[in-house]
């Protein structure tokens, strides 16, 4: 047998990680048109299927120059998928993908040039969730960072949009602005140039990416994922919304200050200026009760609990909150801005609304209310003829005037039954939290506070959201004096907010109310 | 056809001949049916070969000058019946279809085909959908060739010898009287590459001339007695003929190495792969140059004896690479071994995966561990030569020892990055349907769902997570005819339209009436075949010169017997199609509830409506544009309408409210205003975020004047309110 002369060259490899519709295809097709345009061999395989549904899917390239082939006597033999440790370049159209990239191993330290967009596509999963499910893009661009030779990490699809194009072109701008490939900016530029649709923007949106690419830092920095803080305003232009500044800044530890500020502003729109004394009013007991009890130790978190959780329910979602929000000019512009409406193009809004008895009798005064909702005959035929769905055209006048007449309501809301049912609550809520607070259960009564955020949302979804409040308020008063009872009411607040059934707060629920049930044992279940 | 235009695609069918063709494996199969003579072609689309049957579909004028019929199948047992007009004339026809599933519903007419033989060349071209990307259940087509005897060719993963396997196919078929079978994987189908083209040939005998000068032969009747005489036929005639001519035109092949004691056996759709691990070893090149000797299976049934024991006579061991389960070559080369008394050890899957895709990384550890026992010299090379050139780019061609998947912070991702399921598009008209569906549970409780095979299977995945069961194409109504006794609830069956002409009309709906069934069966009438891209079927609503569409589903039911049906022609209205729904599950009438549940499949709609719109608005003629979108300061971040959606285009982000710390729901530039999420948001009574923007586009003097007046009050009274507000304001 003749001796087999083993060539050297070994071809370029490309991984391109994107979700179905974002062009990962037109980004392969490109590099290949690009590379075949300068002379080499270029293949590219992909597994679409059902991933183009809204999945994840993966394009694979292998690039040879030609001239190599032709010394070797035979076109080459190239992969039709990547090995994991074996991939020169990978590009991914969103930063989860890029994760997935290394979880797939394809991005190894000694090699890869790791390309990905900092932006985010939530998962469905993320989305919904009854809170915030949203995962911690941090912990990509940290992995990132061990297992890239080199990564390149920024927003390539705001960069896309503001080009007024789409991804696949600012992604290809950012792999000529990385240097990964052994071609000039201007192969790439001739190949979209060739494509021969939407060039202009598609050349923009390279552009962009290129230079973020060539100016890259040799690490990026972190996603900043935090909330900006609320900042107290120093001045207000009305007198009597001043002294309530003044009002906050003699009074209240500078720990609460922000979102005391922001309570104010909300309740001012919300209703008026000596709403957001009331509720300065409540504050300032907590405060008190704060200071007793070793807030300094605390940062003073009772109050900032009670300054946010407050401020949400005192602002409790009404018709006329609804009415007023959705009459605003400023909403009227936001709305123009959000669907691109360039100037003279008319907007009109449509608002999906379906009144039930209980907003109807909520928007009546209290007695009035309560003898209505408590009545057969009229629940009937409320239940008959009002309630269903309303397409509110709130750009006519007919449905302007009557949303704007809801939200004028506003100056008899003090004396409406929701207000008083609201009230309630609201007063036991808090009592509930100065009592575990005066019996030096000062940690369990900041978190009674913070419980009430899982009350929001309108009809059914407030309604359990009530119930679900209503069943941590018990327990809270179960735990009062146990070891560890803020920690467990934590947990059930967050089981509250586990599954829209509530499988995940019943079966909590259960393990404690059961006798001499020890919250380590909790502990194992929320695990 | 689909809105989809092929255009640039056909173009390259027309290829001169010595031209070099790049572009995707599936195009090139095309090309390579027309420059083979092919007289008719038909097949069901499916991935991965769906581009076949498409590009086809737009390539009329094409194949009316060669003389070539081509044809849509209304199912994969249409397209192998199809293959009929080969076994008395000399004519050549191809069909093709996603495998196994289709190859499971071809399989009677394929086997009596099989049986009876064929005079002109007819080749299956199947799809083998198997391994990443697949979406189907992994089985091999392998024992479909084995139990008809029909051949099987696996060509190496390159458009030259794919091309070639076209034209061999035909003649192997010819002469053998055999169909055969061209196996293409996933892959295959989708890479990009290039071959040299030949002339476009016109068939040499045609249709019409079939047509007009029939012949018949009952010897070629599957019926006694002929059909126990083709059993023989089979075995004295049909496989002596192919063995002979596989070995003379050397459709296998033998890449020699200089390695003398060792060898691999493989199939020639894994040969790039292999050619890969071996590289990763430091064992072959970039150009298949490879020091151990290789037996590439081209075809890999039938498996030719007489090459097997020449490639193994000198071998020490070899190594057998065969994808997928059960080992039905490895079984067979031991067998040929042992009698032919050849004493080299045979491996296979004693060190590679039993079952499951052999990717490269899997093919080079079972490489790996095979020289480990059998030359562990062979791994030691490029370590000890490590000086030397070759041996240096080997080492740089590895890839790292330890992979970075044990990373702690790469472990530490799984925490982080998050499933993608599959789910139904921006717009799509099915996401109402179950979102109707999940509030019927509201309120009448679960019941057991059967689902059938389409976009509308993603119902069981999340957010709606309804349907237990899929059995096939078509099988939606089928699959619940068990569940038909008296009961508190009623059994709710799911078919797209696509399943219902392709059998569900007779399996699931006549079977459903004459049997006297009593459940809920919902066809999904989305005007195309939809999850295989946006095919026309006879449902559908597009003007198609070549087909005859608009054939309504509703009267297909009536005339099948089905006394309760209801058409929901728009399927966005979730209250109606909730409504429906409760009905059909509580009416006291006995037999089958059908609803028919209508609107165009929206990634298609898009494309049609997409261009027209563009062109109206720069005609200047007014256009009304719908998009929606959600108040950020009324949303509350509970989710629920995400949770009764999953539309991509409804997400979440900050509320830019330090008091609202969940994000709030966001509806992103990608709608298309179908109106699911108003009329979800209504029908379940969750919340009033939600609104609907119409823009108007080139206003009339009309809506000019009557802006101006709303403007002039509604701007009135807004002014004043701001005015308050800002007073107060911080």
């Amino acid at each position: 047998m003749n001796t087999i002369e083993l060539k050297t060259d070994t071809p370029i490899k490309i991984a391109i990680l994107a979700m179905g519709g974002q062009g990962g295809g037109v980004l392969a097709d490109w590099i290949v048109e690009m590379a075949e345009a300068a002379g080499w061999w270029a293949q590219t395989t992909s597994v679409p299927g059902v991933a183009q549904r809204t999945g994840a899917t993966i394009y694979y390239l292998e690039l040879l120059p030609e001239a190599a082939a032709n010394a070797a006597g035979r076109p080459p033999v190239l992969a039709m998928m990547p090995t994991p440790g074996d991939v020169d370049l990978v590009v991914a159209a969103e930063l989860m993908e890029a994760g997935r990239a290394m979880q797939r191993g394809l991005v190894t330290p000694e090699r890869t040039t790791l390309i990905t967009s900092s932006h985010r596509s939530y998962a469905v999963g993320e989305k919904a969730a009854l809170g915030n499910g949203i995962g911690d893009p941090n912990k990509v661009i940290d992995a990132g960072r061990e297992a890239a030779r080199r990564l390149m990490c920024f927003d390539l699809q705001a960069m896309a949009e503001q080009a007024g194009s789409v991804i696949s072109a600012s992604l290809f701008g950012a792999i000529a602005g990385s240097g990964a490939l052994p071609f000039a900016r201007e192969a790439f530029e001739d190949t979209v140039r060739h494509g021969g649709k939407g060039v202009e923007a598609s050349l923009r949106a390279f552009a962009l990416g290129f230079d973020a690419a060539a100016k890259a830092p040799a690490s990026p920095a972190p996603i900043d994922t935090a909330r900006p803080a609320p900042v107290l305003a120093e001045r207000a232009a009305a007198a009597e919304v001043q002294a309530l500044l003044d009002l906050i800044r003699a009074d209240f530890p500078v720990a609460a200050h922000g979102m005391l500020g922001a309570g104010i502003a909300r309740l001012i729109d919300y209703q008026d200026v000596a709403y957001a004394n009331e509720y300065l009013t409540r504050c300032a007991a907590f405060r008190a009760l704060d200071a007793r009890h070793g807030g300094e130790a605390t940062d003073w978190a009772l109050t900032c609990a009670a300054a946010h959780r407050i401020a949400v329910a005192m602002s409790y979602d009404d018709v006329i909150r609804v009415a007023d929000l959705k009459t605003r000019a400023s909403r009227f512009e936001r709305v123009r801005g959000e669907v691109g409406a360039k100037p003279g193009q008319l907007v009109y809004t449509t608002e999906y609304m379906h009144p039930r008895l209980e907003e109807i009798c909520g928007t009546l005064p209290a007695g009035l209310g309560r003898w209505l909702e408590n009545s057969a005959g009229f629940g009937g035929f409320v239940k008959r003829h009002i309630e269903k769905g309303r397409r509110v055209q709130s750009g006519t006048l007919r449905w302007f005037l009557a949303l704007y007449l809801v939200s004028g309501m506003r100056r008899f809301r003090r004396s409406l039954l929701r207000h008083q049912v609201e009230s309630a609550q609201i007063q036991s809520w808090l009592e509930r939290a100065t009592r575990l607070a005066g019996a030096n259960d000062y940690a369990l009564a900041v978190e009674v506070l913070h419980c009430r955020k899982i009350v929001k949302g309108y009809s059914g979804t407030h309604d359990r959201g009530d119930k679900r409040f209503a069943a941590l308020m018990k327990a809270a008063d179960e735990l009062a004096g146990r070891p560890g009872g803020a920690a467990t009411l934590a947990r059930l607040r967050e089981a509250a907010q586990a599954d829209e059934a509530g499988h995940a707060l019943d079966a909590q629920l259960g393990q404690l109310m059961r006798p001499q049930t020890q919250t380590p044992v909790m502990s194992r279940v929320a695990a | 056809m689909a809105e989809r235009s092929f255009k640039k695609e056909v173009e390259q069918l027309r290829i001169p001949a010595g031209e070099e063709f790049r572009g995707e494996g599936i195009l090139a199969i095309t090309k390579a049916l027309l420059q083979s003579g092919v007289g008719y072609v038909g097949g069901y689309q499916g991935s991965p070969i769906s581009h076949l049957m498409d590009v086809l579909a737009d390539a009329n004028e094409i194949l009316d000058e060669l003389d070539v019929h081509f044809e849509t199948s209304a199912s994969e047992a249409t397209a192998a019946a199809m293959l009929a007009a080969s076994v008395m004339y000399p004519v050549r026809g191809a069909v093709t279809w996603k495998s196994t599933v289709g190859t499971n519903v071809a399989s009677d007419a394929l086997a009596n085909l099989a049986s009876g033989g064929v005079t002109g060349g007819a080749l299956v071209i199947i799809g083998e959908d198997y391994g990443e990307g697949s979406s189907i259940m992994q089985e091999r087509s392998h024992a479909f060739a084995m139990k008809s005897q029909m051949w099987l060719l696996d060509p190496r993963p390159n458009l030259e010898s794919i091309v070639k396997s076209v034209e061999d196919g035909f003649e192997l078929s010819e002469a053998s009287n055999t169909p055969v079978m061209l196996q293409v994987r996933i892959r295959s189908c989708h890479v990009h590459g290039r071959f040299i083209t030949k002339e476009n040939k016109r068939p040499a005998f045609t249709l019409k001339q079939a047509m007009e000068h029939p012949v018949r032969d009952t010897g070629r009747i599957v019926l006694p007695p002929a059909s126990f005489a083709h059993e023989h036929e089979k075995i004295q005639q049909r496989w002596p003929a192919a063995v002979r001519f596989i070995r003379e035109r050397k459709l296998n092949e033998v890449f020699e190495g200089d390695v003398e004691d060792i060898g691999l056996i493989l199939q020639g759709g894994l040969y790039n792969g292999v050619i890969r691990a071996l590289q990763l070893l430091g064992l072959a090149d970039a150009f298949g140059n490879s020091r151990i000797p290789m037996y590439v299976m081209n075809v890999t049934y039938p498996v030719i004896d007489e090459e097997v024991t020449d490639f193994c006579r000198d071998k020490r061991a070899v190594l057998l690479l065969e994808e997928g389960q059960p080992d039905y070559i490895e079984q067979n080369l031991h067998a040929i071994l042992r009698k032919a008394g050849i004493t080299a050890h045979l491996s296979g899957k004693d060190v590679l995966p039993m079952a499951g895709e052999y990717t490269t990384a899997a093919m080079r550890d079972g490489i790996e561990a095979f020289f480990k026992t059998q030359a562990p010299a062979l791994l030691a090379t490029h370590d000890a030569v490590a000086a030397d050139e070759v041996a240096a780019a080997v080492q740089a061609a590895r890839p790292a020892a330890v992979p970075i998947t044990f990373h702690p912070r790469v472990k530490d991702l799984a925490g982080v990055v998050p499933a993608r399921p599959a789910g139904f598009c921006v717009g799509c008209p099915e996401r109402p349907i179950f979102a109707a569906m999940k509030l019927t549970e509201q309120d009448l409780g679960e019941h057991h769902v059967s689902c059938d095979i389409g976009c509308h299977l993603f119902s069981i995945l999340p957010p709606f997570n309804l349907g237990a069961t899929t059995m096939g194409y078509g099988l939606g109504a089928a699959s619940s005819s068990a569940f038909n006794v008296k009961s508190s609830k009623r059994s709710i069956s799911v078919m797209g339209d696509g399943g219902f002409w392709h059998n569900g009309l007779t399996s699931g709906i006549a079977n459903a009436v004459f049997n006297k069934h009593d459940g809920v069966i919902v066809i999904v009438d989305n005007f195309y075949s939809s999850a295989t891209g946006g095919q026309d079927i006879p449902s559908s609503r597009a003007d198609n010169p070549n087909r005859a569409t608009k054939n309504p589903i509703e009267a297909a039911i009536k005339g099948a017997g089905v006394k309760w049906v209801r058409t929901i022609d728009r399927t966005y209205d979730v209250s109606r199609m909730r409504d429906t729904l409760e009905e059909a599950l509580t009416t006291t009438q006995t037999g089958p509830k059908v609803i028919i549940a209508q609107s165009e499949c929206m990634l298609n709609k898009q494309r049609r409506v997409k261009p027209l719109f563009a062109k109206a608005v720069k005609a200047g003629e007014r256009a009304v544009k719908e998009r929606f979108g959600v108040d950020p300061d009324v949303c509350t971040g509970d989710h629920a309408c995400i949770r009764l959606s999953g539309c991509p285009s409804l997400s979440v982000k900050d509320s830019g409210d330090p008091l609202k710390e969940d994000p709030v729901a966001h509806v992103d530039s990608g709608c298309v205003g179908c109106g699911n999420c108003g009329e979800v948001a209504e029908a379940a009574v969750l919340c009033p975020s939600f609104y609907r923007a119409d823009i108007i586009h080139n206003p009339t003097g009309l809506d000019r004047f009557m802006g101006r007046l709303r403007g002039a009050v509604i701007g009135f009274l807004q002014r004043r309110r701001a005015a308050r507000l800002a007073r107060t304001a911080l």
